[in-house]
């Protein structure tokens, strides 16, 4: 338990750039000092986990970072990473009143990182942890998974004094955190190191652990107070069309997983076109890392048009400036194997029907993750997509004492989403048992003094 | 956590923070509202015989795209039913026990005076303060600042009140006045339990230049008022550390002028406030402000090892001499970091033209004269090549440096750099011991 967790340095990952670096101390008070400290600011609302941003933004300007920190951990424990993975220009800055200035909006995201970095730096220097865990209370949560929807409920939870334990499957903790993120927005081994710092906080982590197999959800509903379903999503899914069990052709998680973490994957010298099917941020993700670590061409095809993929558009902007070409209304019909070893995809106009192909050494799938909930734990309910059904704010399921939260519940969304969802189960856990949280924020937005 | 607790000479608040009087304390419910915020105590907007306010009132000094950095007021005392408000100061208390609330009177007659303390007393003041300060209005009037600037005529009011008062009474003085130890200790002999300070500064704080009306605009004229907020906090520093370090002045005091920050709380402690009052600043962002105040404080004591506020309280005050007792031998000069400085070359320009010409460039002759040491005629361009690569890969040509021997070591040069920490004020080293000009003066030397 008390093992740090580490990485081999030579991972294809560490070759790329961090795309937003942290702010020197006067960058950051130059930006601090721009916010106008709005009133029910719009980022606030714009922020999942609802941090007070203009409050920890003046603080940086007063010079008073472990207070900074505070506000933003409160709401947000996994405010290290979501400074680096949060899709901002969505989110908090995309609601910036700067926007309608038609200014820069303010760069929050590089403040917060700002904020928790200067603070932790501190924390370590000085030796004083920034919260005092709350005595013991005498409950026994598990987690299932420890990616970032365990890891924040099982945070707060610990700093509620309530005794946690994570399971999770894998020999690393940090769920997509480590496994699949851009490494120009954040590397694994930061999010490893997000981890480390919170068992300092007392979280129990049971790595290489599947639930499912030996022990089972219903054990650990029996022994526990109360359990917290954190798995995220399964597998990448596949189109079923002939030819996609070629070697060559990937799944992107996947693919996407032995960059980030596989010490000595290197992409062959002669890899000149990959080709990658789906139209949401995985498939511009591995579309971009491809392309920045030096292949010549990238094709992402999609069925629909470029007008309503999900993906985002400051994400494809980034991905064409890197050389990226997207090709709409395109539909995988089936691959082959060509005659010099490469493969075609075959494709379809969703329109015309014309058939179009698409010579690539590789191709890589990023159409979706399975859905698997269901299979480890007995009649939970789940909706129509496989996502489980949860109350809205207590995040209950329909199986008692179990709470749900992250990418299975929402199907996929952002890490701040399951930060969220985490902080709430715990919330709504601690007033089930008739105690008042100390160190978690309510719900968004709320603010007081700590 | 350090303990913020602050007892002022009997008044017993959760931490230093109150309300000072004015438009964030005018009733029952901001007051409610403030305490729930944090708020630690409130003096209560100045009761008075009620009058009638004008519309406008207020106008602002904006520097450098900041709003707000210094305000201007015409108002005057409470314009709302005395009945009123000692039935909501009635229900403050009553709901909250443990904060303070002190309200602020203005009173003409002596009669009056015992009126109304009476009354405060009755609706559960924790403390009296007496508005001898308002600078507008209620000085044409015979009251406020007019009291204020007579220490007879203060002394002799705060001896009245002091014969009717069971509650603490603060004296809150006006900045407008030559010499603040004279009101100061004034309130002192007349029997005070406290002092408060600055009240509003007189001003005028500008001219609409397209109506040619001053500001406020009240159809058309306009008169001066009372200046307050950012800009003037060095002025209620040194009042503060001017009645601090002087020993007859043996009550505490509440310090009030341009307080917005916990650090600038902090100074106010430090120069020897016992609490602080907060007007203008939460007049411009509200009453939520005062969680930084507390909380950045309470993070500076933990960090200074401090277990409480009463630690703070003076410790910089004693750092204030005469300008006599300065030592004359003691010097510094600025280094510059030749890896941080971004070659804008404010502090070349400034001390050329503001300071004493010994800031120089590589890439230009000095234009000022320097007498025999002359390097005007006599260019002195530093032999070594330009320095700096930043980072990013930059490379600056444009870093000024230093002519050690000329300079005074004024600081100008470090206070107009935009780089923190890009220029240091280093010590220089001397073996003469330490002189002051009155030690010069003693041994018969100029
Ligand atoms: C390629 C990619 C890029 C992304 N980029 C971003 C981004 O830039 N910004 C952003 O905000 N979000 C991004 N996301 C989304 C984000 O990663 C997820 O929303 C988030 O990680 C969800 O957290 P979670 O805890 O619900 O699930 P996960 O992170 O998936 O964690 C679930 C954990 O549970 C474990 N587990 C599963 N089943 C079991 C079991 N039976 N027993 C024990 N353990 C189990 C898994 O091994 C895993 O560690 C990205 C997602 C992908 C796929
Ligand atoms: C609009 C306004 C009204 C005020 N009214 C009063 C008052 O009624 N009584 C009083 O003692 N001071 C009054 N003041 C002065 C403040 O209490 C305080 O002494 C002064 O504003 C300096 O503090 P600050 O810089 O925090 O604003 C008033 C100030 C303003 C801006
Ligand atoms: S909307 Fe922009 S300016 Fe306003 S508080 Fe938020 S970050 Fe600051
Ligand atoms: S601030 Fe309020 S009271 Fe003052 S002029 Fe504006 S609306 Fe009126
Ligand atoms: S003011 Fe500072 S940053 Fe500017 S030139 Fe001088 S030393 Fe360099």
């Amino acid at each position: 338990m008390n093992r740090d967790y580490s990485l081999n340095d030579n991972r294809l990952e560490t070759r790329l750039e961090d795309a937003k670096p942290l702010y020197s101390e006067s960058e950051a008070k130059i930006e601090a000092n721009r916010c106008l400290y709005c009133f029910d600011a719009p980022c606030i609302k714009a922020c999942p986990t609802g941090i007070d941003i203009p409050a920890f933004i003046r603080k940086i300007a007063s010079g008073n970072i472990r207070g900074s920190a505070k506000t933003i951990f409160r709401s947000n424990i996994l405010g290290a990473s979501t400074a680096r993975v949060c899709p901002v220009e969505e989110l908090c800055s995309g609601a910036c009143v700067y926007n309608d200035l038609d200014h820069k909006p303010i760069q929050i995201g590089r403040l917060q990182r700002f904020a928790v970095h200067q603070a932790l730096a501190l924390e370590r220097e000085h030796g004083r942890p920034l919260f005092t865990v709350a005595p013991p209370v005498h409950k026994k949560v598990a987690l299932i998974g420890a990616g970032p929807a365990s890891l924040s409920c099982g945070a707060y939870l610990a700093l509620e004094g309530v005794a946690t334990i994570l399971y999770e499957k894998s020999d690393l903790p940090g769920g997509l955190n480590v496994t699949g993120i851009a490494p120009y927005k954040f590397m694994a081994e930061d999010a490893l190191n997000e981890v480390n710092w919170l068992k300092k906080y007392g979280l129990d982590i049971r790595t290489g652990v599947e639930i499912g197999d030996e022990l089972t959800v219903s054990d650990l509903l029996k022994e526990n107070d109360a359990v917290f379903l954190g798995i995220g999503l399964g597998q990448d899914t596949f189109p079923g069309i002939p030819g996609e069990d070629l070697e060559h052709v990937f799944g992107a998680t996947a693919l996407i997983r032995r960059i980030k973490e596989d010490p000595g994957f290197e992409l062959p010298d002669d890899l000149h076109k990959v080709v990658i099917v789906g139209g949401g941020n995985t498939a511009i993700d591995i579309a971009r890392e491809l392309a920045l670590l030096g292949v010549p061409e990238v094709d992402i095809v999609y069925r629909r048009t470029e007008a309503v993929m999900p993906g985002y558009r400051h994400e494809l902007n980034h991905a064409r400036e890197e050389g990226v070409r997207l090709l709409e209304k395109q539909t995988p019909v089936r691959i082959e194997k060509a005659a010099d070893g490469t493969l075609d995809l075959f494709t379809e106009h969703t329109d015309t029907k014309e058939s179009t192909v698409h010579h690539a050494d590789w191709i890589v799938m990023a159409i979706g993750q399975k859905k698997f909930a269901a299979d480890i734990v007995p009649g939970l309910d789940v909706d129509e997509k496989g996502r489980v059904v949860v109350d809205e704010t207590t995040r209950r399921t329909s199986v008692p004492n179990l709470y749900a939260g992250g990418d299975c519940i929402n199907g996929g969304k952002e890490v701040v989403n399951a930060v969220a969802d985490g902080r709430e189960a715990a919330y709504a856990m601690i007033k089930s048992w008739g105690l008042q949280p100390v160190n978690t924020a309510e719900k968004p937005g709320s603010n007081s003094h700590g | 956590m350090a303990d913020l607790a602050t007892n002022f000479n009997g008044i017993q608040s959760p931490n230093p923070f109150w309300l000072a009087s004015g438009p964030p304390t005018n009733c029952g419910e901001q007051v409610m509202r403030a305490f729930d915020a944090g708020w630690g105590g409130a003096v209560w907007k100045t009761l008075g015989v009620p009058v009638v306010n004008v519309s406008s009132r207020l106008a602002a000094v904006d520097y450098s795209g900041n709003k707000m950095s210094g305000l201007n007021n015409i108002e005057l005392i409470t314009d709302r039913p005395l009945e009123a408000n000692f039935k909501e100061i009635y229900a403050v208390k009553k709901r909250y026990p443990n904060h303070a609330v002190i309200v602020s009177l203005m009173m003409e007659s002596k009669a009056e005076w015992k009126e109304i303390i009476q009354r405060a007393e009755d609706a559960g003041a924790d403390g009296l303060e007496l508005n001898f300060g308002c600078p507008h209005g209620m000085c044409e009037r015979g009251m406020g600042s007019s009291v204020g600037q007579e220490p007879k005529v203060l002394e002799l009011i705060t001896s009245w009140v002091m014969e009717y008062a069971t509650t603490p009474v603060l004296v809150k003085l006006t900045p407008n006045t030559g010499d603040i130890l004279v009101p100061g200790l004034a309130a002192v002999e007349g029997g005070a339990d406290g002092i408060s300070l600055i009240n509003t500064i007189k001003s005028v704080i500008g001219v609409d230049l397209n109506t040619l009306v001053p500001l406020p605009n009240v159809g058309g004229q306009s008169t001066n008022g009372g200046y307050c907020g950012p800009a003037v906090k060095p002025i209620a520093l040194y009042m503060l550390s001017a009645l601090a370090r002087e020993p007859k002045i043996n009550i505490p005091i509440s310090g009030i002028g341009g307080i917005a920050t916990w650090q600038d709380a902090a100074e106010f402690l430090a120069l020897g406030a016992t609490s602080i009052q907060v007007c203008t600043a939460v007049m411009h962002y509200g009453y939520r402000i005062v969680e930084d105040l507390i909380d950045g404080l309470s993070n500076y004591l933990d960090d200074q090892g401090m277990k409480s506020v009463t630690e703070l309280i003076g410790r910089a005050a004693r750092n204030i001499k005469d300008w006599g007792d300065l030592d004359l031998n003691y010097g510094v000069v600025p280094k510059i970091d030749a890896e941080t400085c971004i070659g804008c070359q404010l502090c070349y320009i400034a001390c050329l033209d503001g300071g004493h010409q010994c800031i120089h460039t590589r890439q230009n002759p000095c234009q000022a004269f320097h007498g025999e040491s002359d390097h005007g005629a006599n260019p002195r361009l530093e032999p070594a090549p330009p320095v700096m690569h930043k980072p990013d890969g930059k490379v600056h040509e444009n870093v000024p440096f230093i002519d050690e021997n000329e300079c005074v070591g004024c600081n100008l040069c470090s206070l107009v750099c935009p780089v923190p920490g890009c220029i240091t004020m280093v010590e220089i080293p001397h073996t003469r011991g330490k002189e002051s000009w009155n030690e010069r003066v003693a041994k018969g030397l100029g």
